[in-house]
């Protein structure tokens, strides 16, 4: 077969000679190899006293945005369920009634919103094929809990607050905005006024 | 000496090192996890306390509250003696080991060695020698097939790397012309270190040490890969905890042995020179060995994280048809060396 | 005074010891209890002042043979499903022969008479310092045809453990 790298090496059964069979040689290498070691720095992060600090576009926990006056972004269409490979997201949808407009953006709404934490493997599909830029995942981690049904998320937990938005601008750099406003990829509408383009090239 | 103060003497001695081994021992387990940690770039534990230092403390409390299991169909009375005669073993060899020169109060001579047995070397030697039992008698009493093999394992191992330990101490016993560990201590003053004389002996000694004391690479009677536990798999709480603590003695008393017999012992070269005093010299002395036996306790861990286990035929061919034969032609040397004058007469005639 | 006490206190445990070797009926109690004999009696040897010998005894037969014993009688792992069935009659010629094996002890010992030590006892001649000096100066001889018996038993075993020789 031919090699594909260089990197493999052709195995040799020669004799080992007399130094090599004494092993003492051996063992001694090893053994300053294995005490050289013993000076290194240690990578160790002790955790509850240091913490790691995460990457700005880390996957964990989502969160549902609201827009600028408050009210939900997401309009319950289903992309995020349809493009989750782990079947994780489960939603119901309503229809707004009058004098909603403060609390849900659009006409139609989510009214029940369930991500099943366990099934999640926070490949983050959903937020790419978020037509209303309403999930992300965020930097935050999701809890541990004695019992599984504690990890079906909710819109009680899953909607931010309006006293406290979750901030997303480490993921939200200019740099990823202007990659949704691509014409190619832009399959996510901004709303932001300045900079409306049509949601086209997906589907 | 008054009878009643050296009662006395020897019973406080006796307590003395009784506890230091225990104490030593104890901080083994701590130094053992330290310098795996350190050898594999982690920090190791460190939450006991600061830098982890009462984690021995943590284990012990863990080993006495964890539920004790004694299998239905096991011989009970054995089950128990298994652990206990593995710690008895252990820590008898603690009394012919002289920890340092004799000190010297009031005219009175007070021996730092709980007692110069004129066979002392043969002592040690048959104390190890039934070590072997309590890893046998709880790997046959706990009913279980890993046990048993562990327990098989552990015999055949002893009674084999017995042997080249013996050969290589006859060795060393021509050279000395003693058995007594005093003696042999004594005559290692200043550079006349054993190992100048004996290198072979002495390499071939701290290996069978390696294979006594079930250290690895030579711990194939509790090897987890293919034993699950080895003699030790049905032991539970401080029985278990016994089986792993008398390993760690047996490895600080292999230290103070080795460092007794090949290493000077108490003896370091030089001190003599600006130090006159007897007694700051004898407790000079204990430290020195003290800091000798550090030094093997570290080595054997080095080795331990360093080399891996050995297979079983291996074993057995390195101690048959390696150590062994290496031992004698070891006493052959040593012997012809010794009657070189005489030798060179019959040629020469 | 204490030595003689301690004598007799030895005794009793070795003959006591060699009663459950015999007794036991697990072949591994019986080795343990046989290893408790060979303390009882290099105890003997440690009254005699014959500190050597009671180590060698210890070395060789508690820390060594009986070891081996063990190990056989583990591998062989005997207990009472496979004890094999003794004919009635076996049983009864071993009785037979072990009673008058008895009655020839009891009756040679019967009318043996007390002899006095002919010289009196060294107690440093059990130091090993003696001892060597002893076995390699008078007893050389004897000595070296015992090391070449072992050597005989040694190669005998290579030779039966060996499977064919061509």
């Amino acid at each position: 077969m031919q090699a594909l790298t260089n990197r493999s090496k052709v195995v040799s059964k020669k004799e080992m000679t007399f130094m090599e069979r004494m092993y003492l040689p051996a063992i001694f290498g090893g053994m300053m190899i294995t005490f050289s070691h013993f000076f290194r720095r240690k990578p160790t992060i002790k955790y509850p006293e240091q913490k790691r600090e995460f990457s700005g576009i880390y996957r964990g926990q989502h969160v549902l945005k609201r827009d600028e006056k408050g009210a939900e972004r997401c309009t319950a269409c289903g992309l995020c369920a349809v493009a989750c490979p782990a079947e994780a997201i489960t939603m119901v949808s309503a229809e707004r009634k009058p004098g909603e407009e403060n609390l849900y953006r659009e006409e139609k709404y989510a009214a029940k919103y369930e991500i099943n934490m366990l099934r999640c493997i926070f490949c983050g599909d959903c937020e790419e094929a978020c037509p209303k830029e309403a999930i992300f995942l965020t930097d935050r981690q999701v809890s541990v809990y004695g019992q599984r049904k504690s990890f079906i998320y909710g819109k009680d937990v899953l909607v931010e607050s309006k006293d406290s938005p979750i901030d997303l601008a480490k993921r939200q750099t200019p740099s990823v905005k202007e990659f949704k406003l691509h014409k190619e990829f832009g399959h996510n509408q901004t709303y932001d006024k300045n900079k409306k383009v049509n949601a086209g090239g997906h589907h | 000496m008054v009878f009643s103060t050296y009662i006395i003497y020897k019973a406080i001695l006796v307590l003395a090192v009784f506890a230091i081994t225990l104490l030593v021992a104890t901080y083994s387990t701590y130094a053992e996890r330290k310098i795996a940690a350190f050898l594999q770039d982690r920090i190791g534990p460190d939450r006991a306390g600061p830098f982890g230092i009462l984690q021995p403390l943590a284990d012990a409390v863990k080993m006495f509250m964890k539920e004790e299991m004694i299998p239905s169909v096991s011989n009970k009375w054995l089950f128990i003696l298994g652990p206990s005669l593995a710690m008895l073993t252990a820590c008898l060899t603690g009394v012919v080991i002289p920890w340092g020169k004799s000190l010297f109060i009031d005219g009175q001579e007070f021996s730092l060695q709980i007692t110069d047995l004129n066979i002392g070397v043969l002592y040690l030697f048959s104390v190890v020698s039934m070590g072997v039992y309590g890893i046998m008698i709880g790997g046959w009493a706990s009913n279980n097939k890993y046990s048993l093999l562990g327990g098989i394992r552990a015999s055949s191992q002893m009674i084999s790397y017995e042997v080249a330990m013996g050969l290589s101490i006859i060795a060393l016993v021509m050279t000395t012309g003693t058995l007594s560990m005093k003696e042999i201590a004594a005559q290692q003053h200043g550079w006349h270190w054993n190992v100048l004389i004996q290198p072979l002996g002495c390499l071939i000694f701290i290996i069978c040490a390696f294979a006594e004391t079930n250290r690895a690479p030579f711990d194939l009677p509790e090897c987890e890969t293919e034993l699950v536990g080895g003699y030790h798999t049905e032991y539970s709480s401080m029985k278990l905890g016994f089986f792993l603590f008398a390993e760690y003695i047996n490895m600080f008393i292999s230290s103070a042995v080795i460092s007794t017999f090949y290493f000077g012992g108490y003896n370091m070269p030089f001190v003599g020179r600006w130090i006159h005093d007897p007694n700051m010299l004898a407790i000079l002395g204990v430290v020195f060995l003290f800091v000798k036996i550090s030094f093997f306790i570290f080595f054997f861990m080095w080795v331990r994280w360093t080399l891996p286990r050995f297979r079983y035929d291996q074993l057995m061919n390195l101690g048959w048809k390696i150590l062994i034969p290496l031992s004698i032609l070891n006493i052959v040397i040593t012997g012809a060396w010794m009657m070189r004058g005489e030798i060179i007469q019959l040629f020469t005639k | 005074m204490i030595t003689q006490y301690v004598f007799y206190f030895l005794s009793f445990l070795a003959i006591m010891f060699g009663l459950m070797v015999v007794l036991s009926k697990n072949p591994i109690h019986s080795v343990l209890y046989l290893v408790l004999t060979f303390f009882a009696i290099a105890g003997h040897y440690v009254l005699l002042n014959a500190q050597f010998l009671a180590a060698v005894h210890i070395i060789v037969y508690a820390g060594a043979i009986m070891v081996l014993f063990l190990f056989v009688i583990m591998l062989l792992n005997l207990n009472k499903e496979t004890e094999p069935h003794k004919n009635v009659w076996l049983k009864l010629s071993a009785a037979v022969a072990s009673g008058l094996l008895l009655v020839v002890l009891v009756g040679s010992l019967k009318n043996a008479e007390m002899i006095a030590a002919t010289n009196t006892f060294d107690p440093n001649v059990g130091l090993i310092e003696n001892l060597g000096k002893t076995l390699f100066k008078e007893f050389l001889l004897p000595f070296e045809v015992a090391s070449l018996l072992l050597l005989g038993a040694m190669v005998g075993a290579v030779l039966l453990g060996k499977k064919s020789i061509k």
